[in-house]
C-alpha cells in the first residue's frame, strides 16, 4: 500500500519537497499531498526590490499549485491542528488528512500587532514593513513622495526571515536616494536589539564599516517598546527614543497559528523544535520538518530551505525503509547581500563557522566572499530564474553542495 | 548583601560562568550586585531560576520574547527587574553562557 506522505505548506521548503519525494518514489509507493491557505507562491527575496521600483509584486507571485509536478494533490485550504497521537491533519474545510509521513514547511509569519503601537495610526501611512507584497508596494508609494527627512529602518527582534534584508535595505535606499538628488536631505538611521550590524563577528564588523561609509546611523542594543505612529517616534523598553519621518519596520515573527493549536508540536513561538542535523521534529519520530518553520540555529533563509531538502529527501527514504537517519545537515547558509549602486556581497556559513572573506564555490571563483562586487549583484538578479526553474522542481544546482566547504574561504582574527 | 570570594570560579571576559556547576545562590548574589542591583527579589529569582532551569534542560537560554511569554513575568517589567538587557543580565546572575541570538 502506498505510504501517506502530507506536507504542511506549499511555500519553497514544500513545493521542493514535494517535488523531490514524487521523483524519488513511483506513485504507488507514495501519495504526496500539499496544503496551503492560499494559492500565491511569493519569491520573498524580490520584496527587497518592490520599494524601489525594481520589482513589481505582479512579477514575484505566481501560483503554487502550477509549481507542483504531475501526481501532487494539493488542498487550498487552512490547517485547522494537527493531531499527533492519531497522525492526522484536521483541515479548516473539514478535511482530514491521515499521514504515515508528516512534513511541516508553513514558514514563519509577521506579528505586528505583538508590538504595542505598530499597527495603530500611521500604519501604512508613515510605518511600513517591506515583508509582505502589500507593504513592499505601500512602501514604494511612500518612498517615491519622500525626498527629505528621518528614515529610521528597524527590526524588533530576532529570529527574523533573512536576517541580512535590513541592512540590504538601508544599503539600497542610499543608493536610492543618491540617485534622486535627495540623499543630502534625508538622514538614515538603523536601529538593532543587537550589539553590532549583524550577529556575526567578521560580517558584523564590514557590515559596520559599510554603513558608517554610507553616512547610516547605527543604534544597536536597541529593544522597540512601542512605535508611535503618530508622533513619529520608536520607543525601548529602557525608555529611549529615536525619532522617524518614515519607519521601515521587520516586526516580530512567529510559526504558523495552527502550531499553536496542535498540542506538543511547537515552541513558545510557534517554531517546531527539530534535530539540527536530521531534520526529524522532537514531536514525533514521522514528523520532520525544514525552512522557517523550525527551530534550527541557523538563518531563517531560502538557502538553508533548499539545502536542508536535499538531506531531509534522504532521511523521509530511509524512515520509511526503516534505516536510521542520515545525521549530516549542518547549518549551511548563503546569502548575496546588495549593497547598493549594483553591487553585492556574498556570504557563506553554517551551525559552526561564521561568513569568512574568500572567493565562492571555490579558491577560483567565480563569485567572492564578503567583498562588494558587481558579479555578484548580477548573481542576486540571476538567482530569481534559478528558484523558480532548478531550487523549486528540486533540481541540483552545479558545484553548490548542500553542506559548507571551507575551500576558498580565508581565516581570520577578530577580537569577538 | 552576599559577598563571597570569586576567585577559583571561571568566568568570560563580560563577567559569565563558563561552568554552570560552580553556580550557588552566593556567587548569584555577587553578580548581581556587581550589575547594581542591591538585592534579588522573589520576583528576580523566578527570573534567574527559570533562565537556568531551562538552559539545563534544553541547552539553550530562553530569548526575551520566550521569556515574557512563559515566565509569568511581562517584558515590561523584565526591563525594570534587570535594567538594559534582562535576558543577558539574568543569564549572568544565573550562571549560565551568555544567549546567543539565533541568527
Amino acid at each position: 500500500m502506498a505510504k501517506r506522505i502530507v506536507i504542511l505548506g506549499g511555500g519553497t521548503g514544500g513545493t521542493l519537497m514535494a517535488n523531490r519525494l514524487r521523483k524519488l518514489f513511483d506513485r504507488d509507493e507514495a501519495e504526496i499531498t500539499v496544503v496551503d491557505k492560499d494559492d500565491r507562491h511569493v519569491y520573498q527575496p524580490g520584496l527587497l526590490f518592490v520599494p524601489f521600483g525594481l520589482a513589481s509584486v505582479d512579477e514575484i507571485v505566481r501560483p503554487r499549485a502550477r509549481q507542483l509536478h504531475n501526481g501532487i494533490s494539493f488542498h487550498e485550504t487552512g490547517i485547522d491542528h494537527v493531531e499527533l497521537e492519531a497522525d492526522v491533519v484536521h483541515l479548516e474545510n473539514g478535511t482530514t488528512l491521515p499521514y504515515d509521513v508528516l512534513i511541516v514547511a508553513t514558514g514563519t509569519h509577521l506579528q505586528p500587532e505583538e508590538t504595542e503601537g505598530m499597527t495603530g495610526p500611521g500604519w501604512m501611512e508613515k510605518v511600513f514593513t517591506f515583508y509582505t507584497p502589500e507593504g513592499a508596494a505601500g512602501l514604494a508609494e511612500a518612498l517615491y513622495d519622500f525626498d527629505r527627512g528621518k528614515l529610521v529602518i528597524n527590526f524588533i527582534d530576532l529570529p527574523i526571515k533573512c536576517p541580512v534584508a535590513p541592512l540590504e535595505f538601508a544599503f539600497l535606499v542610499d543608493s536610492y536616494f543618491h540617485e534622486c538628488h535627495v540623499r543630502d536631505n534625508v538622514e538614515i538611521t538603523f536601529v538593532t536589539p543587537l550589539d553590532g550590524a549583524f550577529t556575526k563577528p567578521v560580517a558584523s564588523e564590514l557590515l559596520g564599516h559599510l554603513l558608517t561609509e554610507k553616512g547610516v546611523e547605527l543604534v544597536t542594543e536597541f529593544n522597540t517598546g512601542e512605535v508611535d505612529g503618530a508622533g513619529g517616534r520608536l520607543v525601548s523598553y529602557d525608555e529611549r527614543e529615536v525619532p522617524f519621518d518614515l519607519l521601515v519596520t521587520i516586526p516580530l515573527h512567529g510559526g504558523a497559528d495552527y502550531v499553536n493549536r496542535s498540542p506538543g508540536l511547537g515552541d513558545a513561538l510557534g517554531f517546531v523544535p527539530t534535530d539540527p542535523a536530521t531534520l526529524q521534529s522532537k514531536a514525533r519520530p514521522n514528523v520532520f520538518a525544514l525552512g522557517d518553520a523550525t527551530n534550527v540555529p541557523t538563518s531563517k533563509a531560502g538557502s538553508v530551505t533548499h539545502f536542508e531538502g536535499e538531506l531531509l529527501t534522504e532521511n523521509v527514504r530511509r524512515f520509511l525503509a526503516g534505516e536510521s537517519l542520515d545525521a549530516s545537515y549542518d547549518g549551511h547558509a548563503n546569502c548575496f547581500i546588495e549593497t547598493g549602486f549594483d553591487k553585492a556581497l556574498l556570504i557563506d556559513f553554517n551551525y559552526e563557522t561564521e561568513p569568512l572573506p574568500g572567493r565562492y564555490p571555490t579558491s577560483l571563483g567565480p563569485m567572492q566572499l564578503l567583498h562588494e562586487s558587481r558579479l555578484n549583484h548580477l548573481g542576486k538578479l540571476m538567482f530569481q530564474w534559478m528558484y523558480w526553474h532548478v531550487l523549486l522542481p528540486g533540481r541540483e544546482i552545479p558545484g553548490i553542495s548542500p553542506r559548507m566547504t571551507m575551500a576558498g574561504k580565508k581565516a581570520v582574527e577578530t577580537n569577538a | 548583601m552576599a559577598t563571597i570570594e570569586m576567585t577559583g570560579i571561571a568566568r568570560d571576559p563580560e563577567g559569565f560562568l563558563t561552568d554552570p556547576a560552580q553556580w550557588n545562590e552566593n556567587v548569584a548574589e555577587t553578580i548581581a550586585n556587581e550589575a547594581g542591583i542591591t538585592e534579588l527579589s522573589p520576583r528576580h529569582w523566578l527570573i534567574v531560576n527559570y533562565m537556568r532551569d531551562t538552559y539545563l534542560s534544553t541547552g539553550q537560554a530562553p530569548s526575551i520574547r520566550a521569556l515574557g511569554k512563559e515566565s509569568g513575568v511581562q517584558i515590561k517589567e523584565l526591563y525594570v527587574l534587570f535594567p538594559k538587557g534582562p535576558a543577558k543580565l539574568a543569564a549572568k546572575i544565573g550562571g549560565i553562557p551568555k544567549p546567543h541570538g539565533c541568527i
